[in-house]
Protein backbone atom coordinates (compact mmCIF):
# COMPACT_ATOMS: atom_id res chain seq x y z
CA UNK A 1 0.00 0.00 0.00
CA UNK A 2 1.51 3.19 -0.78
CA UNK A 3 1.74 5.99 1.60
CA UNK A 4 -1.19 8.23 2.17
CA UNK A 5 -0.10 12.38 1.99
CA UNK A 6 -0.39 13.80 5.19
CA UNK A 7 -4.00 16.37 4.27
CA UNK A 8 -3.16 19.74 4.31
CA UNK A 9 -3.67 22.04 7.25
CA UNK A 10 -7.35 24.06 7.26
CA UNK A 11 -5.05 27.40 7.00
CA UNK A 12 -3.51 26.33 3.58
CA UNK A 13 -6.79 25.31 2.23
CA UNK A 14 -8.81 28.10 3.30
CA UNK A 15 -6.17 31.07 2.41
CA UNK A 16 -6.18 29.26 -0.86
CA UNK A 17 -9.66 29.14 -1.32
CA UNK A 18 -10.62 32.70 0.08
CA UNK A 19 -7.79 34.33 -2.14
CA UNK A 20 -9.01 32.44 -5.05
CA UNK A 21 -12.29 34.13 -4.48
CA UNK A 22 -11.12 37.42 -3.37
CA UNK A 23 -8.88 37.52 -6.78
CA UNK A 24 -11.72 36.56 -9.05
CA UNK A 25 -14.33 39.34 -7.25
CA UNK A 26 -11.98 42.15 -7.48
CA UNK A 27 -10.85 41.53 -10.82
CA UNK A 28 -14.50 42.60 -12.35
CA UNK A 29 -15.10 46.23 -12.25
CA UNK A 30 -18.80 45.83 -12.58
CA UNK A 31 -19.16 43.63 -9.31
CA UNK A 32 -17.16 46.31 -7.36
CA UNK A 33 -19.48 48.95 -8.91
CA UNK A 34 -22.30 47.16 -7.70
CA UNK A 35 -20.97 46.84 -4.35
CA UNK A 36 -21.67 42.86 -4.66
CA UNK A 37 -19.72 40.27 -2.28
CA UNK A 38 -19.29 36.83 -2.02
CA UNK A 39 -19.21 34.16 1.28
CA UNK A 40 -17.85 30.42 1.15
CA UNK A 41 -18.89 27.60 2.67
CA UNK A 42 -16.84 24.82 1.85
CA UNK A 43 -17.40 25.39 -2.27
CA UNK A 44 -21.14 26.82 -1.52
CA UNK A 45 -20.76 30.47 -2.79
CA UNK A 46 -23.93 33.14 -0.99
CA UNK A 47 -23.79 36.52 -3.35
CA UNK A 48 -24.29 39.41 -0.59
CA UNK A 49 -26.02 42.86 -2.39
CA UNK A 50 -25.41 45.47 0.64
CA UNK A 51 -28.10 48.08 0.11
CA UNK A 52 -27.08 51.53 -1.43
CA UNK A 53 -29.08 54.17 -2.53
CA UNK A 54 -27.57 54.03 -6.25
CA UNK A 55 -29.35 50.52 -6.47
CA UNK A 56 -32.71 52.19 -5.98
CA UNK A 57 -34.96 51.98 -9.01
CA UNK A 58 -38.56 53.98 -7.66
CA UNK A 59 -37.73 56.74 -5.20
CA UNK A 60 -41.33 56.88 -4.57
CA UNK A 61 -41.34 53.32 -2.62
CA UNK A 62 -38.46 53.37 -2.46
CA UNK A 63 -37.61 49.81 -4.43
CA UNK A 64 -34.57 48.08 -5.71
CA UNK A 65 -34.10 48.58 -9.42
CA UNK A 66 -35.24 45.57 -11.45
CA UNK A 67 -32.25 45.46 -13.60
CA UNK A 68 -29.74 45.93 -10.31
CA UNK A 69 -31.71 42.67 -9.08
CA UNK A 70 -31.17 41.21 -12.34
CA UNK A 71 -27.46 42.06 -12.56
CA UNK A 72 -26.77 40.52 -8.86
CA UNK A 73 -29.04 37.32 -10.13
CA UNK A 74 -26.56 37.51 -13.15
CA UNK A 75 -23.34 38.37 -11.26
CA UNK A 76 -23.85 35.06 -8.64
CA UNK A 77 -24.96 32.74 -11.21
CA UNK A 78 -21.92 33.10 -13.18
CA UNK A 79 -19.31 33.32 -10.19
CA UNK A 80 -20.89 30.37 -9.20
CA UNK A 81 -20.33 28.97 -12.42
CA UNK A 82 -17.26 29.68 -12.82
CA UNK A 83 -16.18 28.60 -8.61
CA UNK A 84 -17.21 25.36 -9.87
CA UNK A 85 -15.71 25.17 -13.06
CA UNK A 86 -11.75 26.16 -11.64
CA UNK A 87 -12.33 24.64 -8.31
CA UNK A 88 -10.46 21.27 -8.88
CA UNK A 89 -7.61 23.09 -10.80
CA UNK A 90 -7.59 25.37 -7.87
CA UNK A 91 -7.56 22.79 -5.39
CA UNK A 92 -4.86 20.78 -7.41
CA UNK A 93 -2.72 24.30 -7.22
CA UNK A 94 -2.57 24.81 -11.11
CA UNK A 95 -4.21 28.14 -10.79
CA UNK A 96 -1.10 30.50 -9.32
CA UNK A 97 -3.36 32.99 -7.40
CA UNK A 98 0.41 35.23 -7.05
CA UNK A 99 0.70 35.78 -10.17
CA UNK A 100 -2.80 35.92 -11.61
CA UNK A 101 -3.88 39.44 -12.72
CA UNK A 102 -7.25 40.59 -14.32
CA UNK A 103 -5.74 40.74 -17.70
CA UNK A 104 -4.65 36.62 -17.21
CA UNK A 105 -7.82 35.38 -15.57
CA UNK A 106 -9.40 32.38 -16.66
CA UNK A 107 -11.72 33.06 -19.56
CA UNK A 108 -15.56 33.44 -17.94
CA UNK A 109 -19.04 31.39 -19.14
CA UNK A 110 -20.67 33.37 -21.64
CA UNK A 111 -24.44 34.36 -20.89
CA UNK A 112 -26.44 32.73 -24.00
CA UNK A 113 -30.20 33.58 -22.36
CA UNK A 114 -31.85 35.27 -19.07
CA UNK A 115 -34.49 35.05 -17.38
CA UNK A 116 -35.75 36.82 -14.08
CA UNK A 117 -38.89 36.55 -12.27
CA UNK A 118 -40.15 39.21 -10.08
CA UNK A 119 -41.60 37.58 -6.95
CA UNK A 120 -41.86 40.45 -4.86
CA UNK A 121 -40.69 44.39 -4.53
CA UNK A 122 -37.11 44.69 -3.56
CA UNK A 123 -36.69 46.70 -0.89
CA UNK A 124 -34.69 49.27 0.58
CA UNK A 125 -32.19 46.92 2.35
CA UNK A 126 -29.00 43.69 1.61
CA UNK A 127 -30.03 40.96 -0.76
CA UNK A 128 -28.85 37.81 -0.76
CA UNK A 129 -28.75 34.83 -3.78
CA UNK A 130 -27.68 31.12 -4.24
CA UNK A 131 -27.33 29.50 -7.84
CA UNK A 132 -27.43 25.92 -8.21
CA UNK A 133 -26.09 24.90 -11.48
CA UNK A 134 -28.86 22.12 -12.68
CA UNK A 135 -26.29 20.95 -15.56
CA UNK A 136 -22.83 21.86 -15.93
CA UNK A 137 -21.83 19.97 -19.86
CA UNK A 138 -18.40 20.70 -21.49
CA UNK A 139 -19.75 23.34 -23.47
CA UNK A 140 -22.91 24.34 -22.39
CA UNK A 141 -24.37 24.86 -18.63
CA UNK A 142 -28.17 25.53 -17.00
CA UNK A 143 -28.22 27.21 -13.72
CA UNK A 144 -30.74 28.64 -11.30
CA UNK A 145 -30.69 31.57 -8.66
CA UNK A 146 -32.64 32.24 -6.13
CA UNK A 147 -32.68 35.77 -4.26
CA UNK A 148 -33.86 36.82 -0.88
CA UNK A 149 -33.89 39.46 1.70
CA UNK A 150 -34.89 39.10 5.16
CA UNK A 151 -36.25 35.84 4.86
CA UNK A 152 -34.88 32.82 3.29
CA UNK A 153 -38.01 31.31 2.33
CA UNK A 154 -39.66 34.23 0.70
CA UNK A 155 -37.81 35.01 -2.39
CA UNK A 156 -37.87 38.30 -3.89
CA UNK A 157 -36.26 37.23 -7.35
CA UNK A 158 -35.36 34.03 -9.01
CA UNK A 159 -34.25 33.17 -12.16
CA UNK A 160 -33.08 30.67 -14.65
CA UNK A 161 -29.70 31.15 -17.40
CA UNK A 162 -28.18 29.06 -19.95
CA UNK A 163 -24.18 29.23 -20.61
CA UNK A 164 -21.17 28.55 -22.89
CA UNK A 165 -18.53 27.53 -21.23
CA UNK A 166 -14.95 28.31 -21.97
CA UNK A 167 -12.97 25.36 -23.97
CA UNK A 168 -10.39 24.03 -21.63
CA UNK A 169 -7.64 25.61 -20.19
CA UNK A 170 -4.31 24.53 -21.00
CA UNK A 171 -2.43 23.64 -18.12
CA UNK A 172 1.39 23.89 -17.43
CA UNK A 173 2.21 20.02 -17.90
CA UNK A 174 -0.47 18.49 -19.78
CA UNK B 1 -49.12 62.49 -24.84
CA UNK B 2 -46.54 64.98 -24.55
CA UNK B 3 -47.21 64.94 -20.97
CA UNK B 4 -46.39 61.31 -20.54
CA UNK B 5 -43.09 61.60 -22.31
CA UNK B 6 -42.20 64.34 -20.34
CA UNK B 7 -42.83 62.42 -17.17
CA UNK B 8 -41.38 59.44 -18.62
CA UNK B 9 -37.98 61.56 -19.24
CA UNK B 10 -37.81 63.39 -15.85
CA UNK B 11 -38.99 59.55 -14.14
CA UNK B 12 -35.43 57.98 -15.49
CA UNK B 13 -33.63 61.10 -14.59
CA UNK B 14 -35.10 60.27 -11.21
CA UNK B 15 -33.88 56.90 -10.68
CA UNK B 16 -30.99 56.63 -9.12
CA UNK B 17 -29.91 52.95 -10.40
CA UNK B 18 -30.12 54.48 -13.78
CA UNK B 19 -28.72 57.61 -12.88
CA UNK B 20 -25.74 55.15 -11.63
CA UNK B 21 -25.25 53.26 -14.45
CA UNK B 22 -25.18 56.87 -16.96
CA UNK B 23 -28.63 55.56 -18.78
CA UNK B 24 -29.97 58.94 -21.23
CA UNK B 25 -33.44 58.97 -22.45
CA UNK B 26 -33.30 59.58 -26.15
CA UNK B 27 -36.91 59.36 -27.99
CA UNK B 28 -40.00 58.23 -26.34
CA UNK B 29 -43.53 58.08 -27.91
CA UNK B 30 -47.02 56.20 -27.61
CA UNK B 31 -45.66 52.42 -26.19
CA UNK B 32 -41.92 53.38 -27.34
CA UNK B 33 -39.01 54.04 -25.54
CA UNK B 34 -35.27 54.52 -26.75
CA UNK B 35 -32.22 54.88 -23.76
CA UNK B 36 -28.72 54.71 -24.07
CA UNK B 37 -25.76 54.18 -22.22
CA UNK B 38 -22.39 55.51 -23.00
CA UNK B 39 -19.36 53.03 -22.28
CA UNK B 40 -17.54 53.50 -18.88
CA UNK B 41 -14.90 51.46 -17.59
CA UNK B 42 -17.07 50.35 -14.18
CA UNK B 43 -19.23 48.46 -15.97
CA UNK B 44 -16.81 46.11 -17.77
CA UNK B 45 -18.17 42.68 -16.79
CA UNK B 46 -15.05 40.56 -18.91
CA UNK B 47 -11.23 42.33 -17.22
CA UNK B 48 -9.62 40.39 -20.06
CA UNK B 49 -11.57 42.01 -22.91
CA UNK B 50 -13.64 45.10 -21.73
CA UNK B 51 -16.87 43.69 -22.27
CA UNK B 52 -19.27 45.21 -20.87
CA UNK B 53 -21.56 42.72 -18.02
CA UNK B 54 -24.34 41.33 -19.09
CA UNK B 55 -26.20 42.82 -15.70
CA UNK B 56 -25.78 45.96 -16.99
CA UNK B 57 -27.51 45.18 -20.60
CA UNK B 58 -30.32 43.35 -18.57
CA UNK B 59 -30.88 46.96 -15.74
CA UNK B 60 -31.04 49.24 -19.70
CA UNK B 61 -33.60 46.66 -20.93
CA UNK B 62 -35.24 46.95 -17.52
CA UNK B 63 -35.66 50.48 -17.47
CA UNK B 64 -36.11 51.08 -21.25
CA UNK B 65 -39.42 48.37 -21.73
CA UNK B 66 -40.41 49.85 -18.34
CA UNK B 67 -40.37 53.40 -19.84
CA UNK B 68 -42.31 51.64 -23.28
CA UNK B 69 -44.97 50.80 -20.77
CA UNK B 70 -45.07 54.34 -19.10
CA UNK B 71 -45.37 56.10 -22.47
CA UNK B 72 -48.73 53.82 -23.32
CA UNK B 73 -51.89 55.80 -23.91
CA UNK B 74 -53.32 53.25 -21.40
CA UNK B 75 -51.13 53.46 -18.65
CA UNK B 76 -52.58 55.02 -15.89
CA UNK B 77 -49.56 55.37 -13.72
CA UNK B 78 -45.98 53.53 -12.60
CA UNK B 79 -45.14 49.78 -13.52
CA UNK B 80 -43.44 47.35 -12.34
CA UNK B 81 -41.60 44.33 -13.81
CA UNK B 82 -43.12 41.27 -13.83
CA UNK B 83 -41.08 38.96 -15.63
CA UNK B 84 -37.87 39.59 -18.36
CA UNK B 85 -35.80 37.73 -20.41
CA UNK B 86 -32.76 38.39 -21.96
CA UNK B 87 -31.07 36.65 -25.07
CA UNK B 88 -27.10 38.12 -25.45
CA UNK B 89 -26.95 37.26 -28.97
CA UNK B 90 -23.07 38.89 -29.11
CA UNK B 91 -20.75 40.87 -26.33
CA UNK B 92 -21.01 44.80 -26.80
CA UNK B 93 -17.75 46.33 -28.86
CA UNK B 94 -15.52 48.01 -25.81
CA UNK B 95 -15.75 51.68 -25.89
CA UNK B 96 -19.21 51.94 -27.88
CA UNK B 97 -22.68 53.54 -26.14
CA UNK B 98 -25.74 50.45 -25.79
CA UNK B 99 -29.11 51.84 -27.04
CA UNK B 100 -31.74 50.07 -26.58
CA UNK B 101 -35.61 50.69 -28.21
CA UNK B 102 -38.37 48.94 -26.12
CA UNK B 103 -42.06 48.75 -27.73
CA UNK B 104 -45.00 47.79 -25.64
CA UNK B 105 -47.35 45.82 -28.09
CA UNK B 106 -49.76 44.42 -26.44
CA UNK B 107 -51.53 46.01 -22.50
CA UNK B 108 -54.16 44.63 -21.12
CA UNK B 109 -56.30 45.74 -18.10
CA UNK B 110 -53.75 43.84 -16.10
CA UNK B 111 -50.74 42.86 -18.03
CA UNK B 112 -48.47 45.26 -20.76
CA UNK B 113 -46.36 42.79 -23.31
CA UNK B 114 -43.37 44.46 -24.21
CA UNK B 115 -39.45 43.68 -26.58
CA UNK B 116 -36.94 45.24 -26.67
CA UNK B 117 -33.80 45.41 -29.08
CA UNK B 118 -30.26 46.78 -27.89
CA UNK B 119 -27.07 47.63 -30.56
CA UNK B 120 -23.78 49.31 -30.35
CA UNK B 121 -22.69 51.03 -33.20
CA UNK B 122 -23.21 48.31 -35.77
CA UNK B 123 -26.92 48.66 -35.53
CA UNK B 124 -27.75 46.06 -38.24
CA UNK B 125 -26.11 43.76 -35.90
CA UNK B 126 -28.50 43.44 -32.46
CA UNK B 127 -26.12 42.73 -29.21
CA UNK B 128 -29.53 41.34 -27.08
CA UNK B 129 -33.09 41.37 -27.58
CA UNK B 130 -35.02 40.98 -24.17
CA UNK B 131 -38.83 40.21 -24.10
CA UNK B 132 -41.08 40.98 -20.73
CA UNK B 133 -44.45 41.10 -18.55
CA UNK B 134 -44.70 44.39 -16.54
CA UNK B 135 -47.89 45.01 -13.90
CA UNK B 136 -50.66 47.72 -15.13
CA UNK B 137 -52.16 49.58 -12.42
CA UNK B 138 -55.81 49.18 -12.11
CA UNK B 139 -57.94 52.09 -12.74
CA UNK B 140 -59.25 53.90 -9.71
Amino acid sequence: MSPRSKPESVQVIKQRRDTALRVLTEAVPYIRFLGIEFERRGDELTGILPFKQGLIGNPLLPALHGGATAAFLEVTAVMTLNWFHLWDDLEAGKINLETLTPASLPRLPKTVDFTVDYLRTGLPRDAYARARITRAGRRYASVQVEAWQDNRERLYAQAMGHFVMPAPRETEGE
Amino acid sequence: MVDIVAMAKQFIHALPHSVMLGMEPREMGAGEASISMPYKEELIGDPVTGVIHGGAVSALMDTCCGAAVMCHPDNRGGTATIDLRIDYMRAATPGQTIVARATCYHFTRSVAFVRAVATDDDTGNPVATATGAFTVEAKK
